[in-house]
């Protein structure tokens, strides 16, 4: 538990999903969901974490909190590898590390009062006394937004941001010092999104909380994070901090996605974006070498049979592309 | 009376093109009627359309902006709904007055639709081809044979690599940007005037979004079609509309070219939008503090029971006691900007 070891760090993970065919259910190929990703989260940091869909992100979420078994890698939570732990040697690490998911309509137990969803955690965890519980639970609604007597409703009788709300309550029960938010905001319309963002960043100035924000909504992640890693087929492509990775992008990736985020300003129009071609590749058969090779600009002979590895390419800021295998290019059109 | 002249203007002149609209709404009113009560979905919004024209059409969920869009093409299921008053009128015709088989000669022909969803508005039990193929054979009279070569050539139009193998392909085989792209094609095959696009970007990733919305452009470009751009994307509507309606709970509360509209809100409902957005470009440039982002308190009433006056009054921080008594109507407070607000006044004042 010494203070100098990051809340999380995560190395290498890996989580494959076999793909089973036939009477026998012979594997008959992988889905490489996540293919060796890396990062640390800091205390009371946001670690942003984007890309878009299929590329692996929700998957990361699940396996560093091993609801999802990890094929390969190592996650430490504050030094400690929580990797091979079972069940019962996981239960003091999920108190500290919870999760808040993306659909607040399929994520709360509608046979279950609001009040019981968010003690649910404390009742699991023996933690407190009932008297002790209700009190919490009624100092959590508030905190979160909602009225106490709003304990004895049931999830449909709340809107999506007031159910959002609960699961966030329920995410705090056990005052844990990491959650996971899994795409949180995007099923919400934009006004009631504001309201959650702020939400979370107010309780995580409070409660000194670390995020891991999966979103694939790049300007709420830049808005919300510290620092912000983009994914693309199963691998980190960039992570650096916001600013960075916004005015100096080093991978082609990146550039391409922040020159597709749509402007809400009247000077946006008209202005010069890179516009990628084709799709995602699948992550059942990812191409060889550089997996965003086949859409990328700048693409060279070698990005087709080589796989370029993160590196920080300056202090801080990692890239996994050949434009920087010589030093760093910025920007990347004058590396073509 | 006059036909719809070209919209052909000297570059530089300004973005509203004189010419006549080609749809027009006045006074809409959709209604949903339910065991529990009466649902004023939409209750008495006009604008119009001018040909080549974008119109962005923006609001929450719930605010009517769908709706309205269906009851243009009479496609609101009844019951529960139905248009009980207001006129919609393409090239001068009133839609609401027309038999069944008269709007089926408009629909997908003269006006066209592309929906959200595009997994679940393509048949995944007929080819591409097919269903691209269908409306032309249809309003162009053409035989199965034609009709598949111009699917062909319509696929060609939106870009879909290798189009004469792609239309004998089922929905189910394309990614989520090909099948709207088939959207785009199918909805365009017939050269519409007014092409309605409902959130055509909402369920695609943002590289794919970047795509469709280019290719949108150039057809616009290309065939002279106006477009509704209906969509909750404040970013879409700023890069895509040369005008902007803004929806609140049924009805129209701001509308104004869509320069105006980000410069100088009129409607606080319009400026809460616009601050609960987190933008791309300050958010990443406060390195320090994050910024809180400016809330709308509250939610969207219900629409069983609105409250009396305006029906943004309870969440709006300006209201007073006549907001919470008369309902505003809209008023022109600049050239082409129309603001539903009491206080419009003050807010544009204090912006310009």
């Amino acid at each position: 538990m010494s203070e100098a070891a990051p809340l999380l760090e995560v190395t290498n993970l890996k989580k494959h999903f076999p793909i089973h065919k036939g009477v026998f259910s012979r594997v008959s190929g992988q889905v490489y969901a996540v293919d060796g990703v890396s990062f640390t989260i800091g205390r009371g940091e946001t670690l942003g974490l984007v890309g878009e869909s299929g590329c692996g992100k929700s998957t990361v979420g699940r396996t560093l909190l091993k609801l999802l078994e990890p094929t390969d890698g190592t996650i430490r939570v504050g030094g400690e590898d929580i990797t091979k732990l079972d069940r019962a040697g996981m239960l003091p690490y999920r108190r500290r590390m919870q999760m808040i998911y993306q659909d607040p309509y399929a994520s709360l137990n509608p046979r279950m009062t609001a009040g019981e969803i968010v003690a649910e955690p404390m009742v699991i965890h023996e933690s407190g006394t009932p008297q002790e519980r209700r009190e919490r639970t009624a100092a959590l609604f508030q905190r979160v937004g909602l009225r106490p007597e709003a304990a004895a409703y049931y999830p449909h009788e709340f809107s999506g941001g007031q159910r959002q709300r609960i699961g966030i309550a329920r995410a705090l029960a056990l005052n844990p010092d990491l959650i996971v938010g899994d795409e949180p905001v995007s099923a919400l319309d934009v006004s009631i999104q504001a309201q959650i963002i702020n939400l979370l960043m107010d309780l995580q100035d409070e409660f000194k909380l670390s995020y891991l924000f999966v979103a694939h909504d790049l300007a709420v992640v830049e808005h919300i994070s510290h620092r912000v890693a983009v994914m693309y087929l199963g691998r980190i492509v960039e992570m650096t901090d916001k600013k960075s990775l916004f005015e100096m992008p080093l991978h082609p990736y990146t550039e391409a996605l922040l020159s597709a985020v749509p402007i809400p300003k009247a000077s946006a129009r008209g202005r010069k974006r890179v516009i990628l071609t084709g799709d995602v590749p699948s992550p059942i058969n990812p191409p060889p070498g550089c997996h965003f090779h086949a859409r990328c600009p700048y693409a060279m002979p070698r990005c087709k049979t080589d796989v370029p590895a993160l590196r920080e390419v300056t202090p801080g800021h990692f890239a996994s592309c050949h434009l920087h295998d010589g030093g760093v290019r910025f920007p990347l059109q004058a590396a073509a | 009376m006059n036909p719809t002249q070209p919209a052909v203007q000297a570059a530089g002149g300004p973005a509203v093109a004189p010419a006549a609209p080609v749809l027009q709404l006045d006074n809409l009113q959709t209604h949903f009627f339910t065991a529990v009560g009466t649902v004023r979905a939409v209750d008495g919004v006009s604008y119009e359309l001018k040909a080549g024209e974008t119109l962005g059409v923006v609001g929450e969920s719930g605010c009517g902006k769908s709706v309205s869009a269906l009851s243009i093409l009479r496609l609101v299921a009844n019951p529960p709904g139905r248009i009980v008053g207001g006129a919609i009128r393409f090239q001068g015709r009133n839609l609401l007055e027309l038999s069944e088989t008269e709007m089926e000669s408009i629909r997908g022909n003269e006006i066209s639709m592309i929906f959200q969803e595009p997994m679940t508005s393509l048949n995944p039990l007929y080819t591409i081809g097919r269903q691209v193929g269908e409306a032309i054979a249809l309003h162009q009279g053409l035989s199965r044979g034609e009709a598949m070569n111009r699917a062909v050539e319509m696929l060609r139009q939106v870009y879909i690599p290798e189009p004469e193998r792609r239309v004998h392909a089922y929905p189910h085989q394309m990614s989520g940007g090909m099948r709207q792209r088939v959207m785009i094609a199918m909805a365009l095959s017939c050269n519409p005037k007014v092409l309605i696009a409902d959130e055509p970007t909402t369920a695609l990733d943002v590289t794919i979004q970047a795509q469709i919305l280019e290719l949108m452009r150039e057809l616009q470009k290309t065939f002279g079609t106006a477009i509704v751009l209906i969509t909750h994307d404040m970013g879409v509507v700023a890069e895509n509309a040369d005008r902007v309606v803004v929806m609140y709970a049924g009805r129209k509360v701001e509308e104004a070219p869509a320069a105006d509209l980000f410069d100088n809100p009129g409607h606080p409902y319009t400026r809460g939008l616009l601050g609960s957005i987190p933008h791309l470009d300050t958010a990443a440039r406060s390195d320090t503090g994050r910024n809180r982002l400016t809330e709308i308190k509250g939610m969207v009433p219900s629409l069983f029971n609105l409250p009396p006056g305006c029906s943004f009054a309870p969440r709006c921080s300006f209201a007073t006691d006549h907001c919470r008594q008369e309902t505003p109507s809209l008023m022109q407070y600049r050239p082409g900007h129309w603001v539903a607000c009491w206080h419009a006044d003050r807010l544009l004042g204090g912006a310009s």
